[in-house]
């Protein structure tokens, strides 16, 4: 029987490797996706626009616009006259960030009085302006007390921020083990769900059922081909995140492959439990998306889970990729051991289990 | 090119419309999935920290340290959470329990007493989640500086007036990040319904060997083209009135433009995104590998390289060059100025004029592939 379970794998693998334009489809991306989104998927500021209307022609405001520009989040800073073209340039997106100094700010800051400064932040990316803002203020708090530390009053206690894991908040860092997650996703989903679909399409699902195999056995033998590519493109992404991006990988490898493999079957399953229920390959397609959009948006890599509203926690929790993103993470960043990678291990194992329980179950019935 | 036959045009279409309606997918798409989406990226992309966890140990049991203990528990952008030893909030950050956590020093009270010495708070945050651990040192800081401001003027001493920074939200007052993530989904779930539905549909008849019979009608390229295109512009066109319906009523986005434009951007985008389908259909031949080269030419870069979550000013320019060839760019733009400005000329302008670009290259170059004979 293991013979035969082994003549279905190869076919698979060969189904999916043999034919060129196929296998380039299965790489390309891969590749496509690594050289891009550790550039692209980031949500730190650079580059930013700011535009300053600038009223006062004291010092202080001279100063601190000096100091603005030679942030690095900010290359380029706009001077603008007057209102008119400050609401021109925050309307088409010319900056990110307005500042205003009214006529009155240097002779505040040097008579020692309340200084306002006006910023204006654009609501339509509410996030990137809020961060810009944040630069923006922490170089004119700076600027705040160091004059305040010159003119004889001294500040007396001072915030001290250490990042742990990642001391620079390298956005790349978090990014990379994520991709290790998304990557195997989609990989071994696509060629789990589609392949079933395909052969109902092609009339050759029934030649497998006249076959000595049973519906266990086809199972298997459409789960082990998936899981192969999925650990091949996660090893891939994984080499690169450590070789070309010089990700710090303070885990055990061993480790990381279980896990990948855990997931593997647990999304084997939910490509089967998708196959069972399609008749055509736009519909395994489409039911792959229906899963996938949802899995990675809900699964903590775009926004925090923290911030979910409960109903989209508990999805969340459900959700493999969730977990498997916290282990991926914590295996590179944090050293995970089995111990800290336990309490997000057991509901992957579970997770497994129950797809591939009612996939079983639903193949039966579609088989009998 | 023959000049089109509006007979068989019909013919052609409906066709086409009775296999998208015998396919209970195709409802799907058209109506559940965008809800579906809209309301999952309404609500479940959420990129304003609300309250973050984070640990506290006051080491110290001055008046001082506990003040300012009380400051950071009441501040609502934190919810924290007391540790009795370093090794607590270690563990509980390396275990992802808390995004960061505050420790003030037990000398904390002394030194701020002492002239001449600086107190120091330290803040710790969790590097892996860059985004997060901004925000968590940021409010940390702002709580802080309340702190000393009321502390200080509490001891009578002159504080030196600080600098105050006034913001201003313009567009989206109470900086709703919802506001501006929904109308850049919609640009996604149009790209989901026009280019990963159309690149299955010609590779189908390709399979089906159905491709052949139709080469051999009296059909021309113009007439299948638009069979292809009709029926799916129309699923489209409705899926974006269940997103405006969604978005406005239950997800409580403003829309301040005009649906007049709205309609015209859709089309414009429907014809680039069903274009890019047909277009990948025709070319491979295989509902497969359509399908893949559809997720990675459409769905991945109109969700990664849109600018609708991640920045494009942030990135490195070569691939800032790249996205000036995706289409969802545009849309995306145009989509968050209609919903949150109403109209601003120059950015429509510069969208109408890219979209109708990509959409009579992604039409003309199906048109050019498309064969009218067999090999």
């Amino acid at each position: 029987m293991l013979d035969r379970l082994a003549t279905l794998v190869v076919k698979e693998l060969l189904l999916a490797l043999r034919e060129p334009q196929t296998r380039a489809l299965l790489i390309m991306p891969v590749v496509l996706q690594l050289l891009l989104f550790p550039f692209a998927a980031s949500l730190e500021v650079k580059n930013a626009h700011l535009a300053i209307r600038n009223e006062d022609s004291g010092g202080a405001a001279t100063e601190l616009i000096e100091r603005l520009a030679h942030t690095q989040a900010f290359p380029e800073i706009r001077l603008v006259h007057g209102e008119v073209e400050m609401r021109e340039v925050i309307d088409s997106q010319q900056a990110l960030l307005g500042l205003e100094f009214p006529a009155d700010f240097s002779r505040n800051v040097a008579a020692g009085r309340p200084a306002k400064v006006l910023a204006i932040v654009d609501g339509r990316r509410s996030n990137s302006a809020q961060i810009a803002f944040g630069y923006a203020s922490g170089v004119i708090a700076d600027y705040a007390a160091e004059h305040a530390a010159a003119s004889g009053r001294p500040v007396t206690s001072k915030v001290v921020v250490r990042n742990w894991f990642n001391a620079n908040l390298e956005y790349r860092w978090f990014m990379l083990p994520v991709l290790v997650a998304i990557i195997t996703t989609l990989g071994s989903l696509i060629v789990t769900a589609l392949s079933i679909a395909r052969e109902r399409e092609q009339g050759t699902f029934d030649q497998l059922l006249v076959s000595p195999l049973t519906a266990g056995y086809i199972m298997v033998g459409k789960t082990i081909p998936a899981l192969i590519i999925a650990l091949g493109q996660g090893t891939l992404v994984a080499a690169a995140a450590v070789f070309f991006y010089r990700v710090p990988f303070h885990g055990s490898v061993l480790l990381l492959y279980l896990c990948m493999l855990c997931y593997g079957l647990s999304l084997a399953g939910i490509g089967l439990f998708i196959s069972s229920l399609c008749e055509t390959q736009q519909q395994a397609f489409l039911g792959v998306f229906t899963f996938m959009v949802p899995a990675v948006m809900l699964s903590g890599f775009v926004a925090p889970v923290e911030n979910m509203p409960l109903v989209f926690r508990v999805i969340s929790w459900c959700d493999p990729l969730t977990h498997f993103i916290v282990i991926v993470k914590g295996l590179f960043l944090k050293g995970y051991g089995v111990t800290l990678a336990w309490p997000n291990l057991w509901p992957l194992l579970v997770n497994a289990g129950v797809t591939m329980s009612i996939a079983y179950w639903m193949y039966r019935r579609r088989v009998a | 090119m023959a000049a089109i036959s509006l007979r068989r045009l019909v013919a052609l279409s409906r066709k086409e419309i009775y296999q998208i309606i015998r396919d209970p997918s195709s409802v799907v798409i058209a109506f559940v999935l965008p809800f579906l989406l809209l309301v999952i990226f309404g609500y479940g992309v959420n990129l304003d920290a609300t309250a973050i966890r984070v640990g506290l140990l006051v080491e110290d049991h001055g008046a001082e340290a506990a003040s300012l203990a009380a400051t950071l528990a009441t501040n609502i952008n934190l919810d924290v959470h007391a540790a009795s030893s370093r090794a607590q909030l270690e563990r509980w950050l390396v275990a992802g329990d808390v995004r960061g956590f505050v420790v003030v020093p037990s000398d904390f009270s002394r030194r701020l007493n002492r002239p001449g010495a600086t107190a120091p708070v330290q803040v710790v945050t969790d590097g892996a989640e860059p985004n997060t651990a901004n925000f968590v040192a940021a409010y940390v800081a702002g709580a802080w500086q309340g702190w000393t401001e009321q502390y200080a003027l509490d001891h009578g001493a002159s504080v030196q007036a600080p600098i105050e920074v006034i913001p201003r939200y313009w567009f989206n007052s109470a900086a709703v990040s919802r506001h501006y993530i929904v109308p850049g989904s919609i640009a996604v779930i149009m790209t989901i319904v026009g280019a990963l539905l159309t690149s299955l549909v010609v590779a189908r008849e390709w399979e089906r060997g159905t491709m052949e019979a139709l080469l051999s009608t009296p059909a021309t390229r113009a007439e299948f083209l638009l069979s292809k295109v009709i029926p799916y512009y129309l699923l489209g066109m409705s899926s974006m009135v269940v997103c405006l319906i969604v978005a406005v009523t239950l997800l409580d986005v403003p829309f301040r433009g005009s649906l007049g434009l709205l309609f015209l951007y859709t089309t414009l985008f429907l014809g680039s995104s069903l274009g890019l389908g047909l277009l990948l259909s025709t070319v491979t031949r295989n509902q497969f590998n359509a399908a893949q080269a559809a997720l990675n030419a459409a769905f991945l870069p109109a969700t990664m390289l849109s600018g609708f979550i991640y920045e494009i000013d942030g990135m490195p320019w070569p691939i800032r060059a790249v996205t000036y060839l995706i289409p969802a760019r545009y849309f995306v733009e145009a989509l968050q100025t209609l919903f949150q400005a109403g109209f601003v000329g120059s950015i429509l302008l510069k969208d109408l004029l890219f979209l109708l670009a990509s959409a009579a290259l992604f039409l003309g170059l199906t048109a050019w592939r498309t064969p009218r004979r067999l090999d």
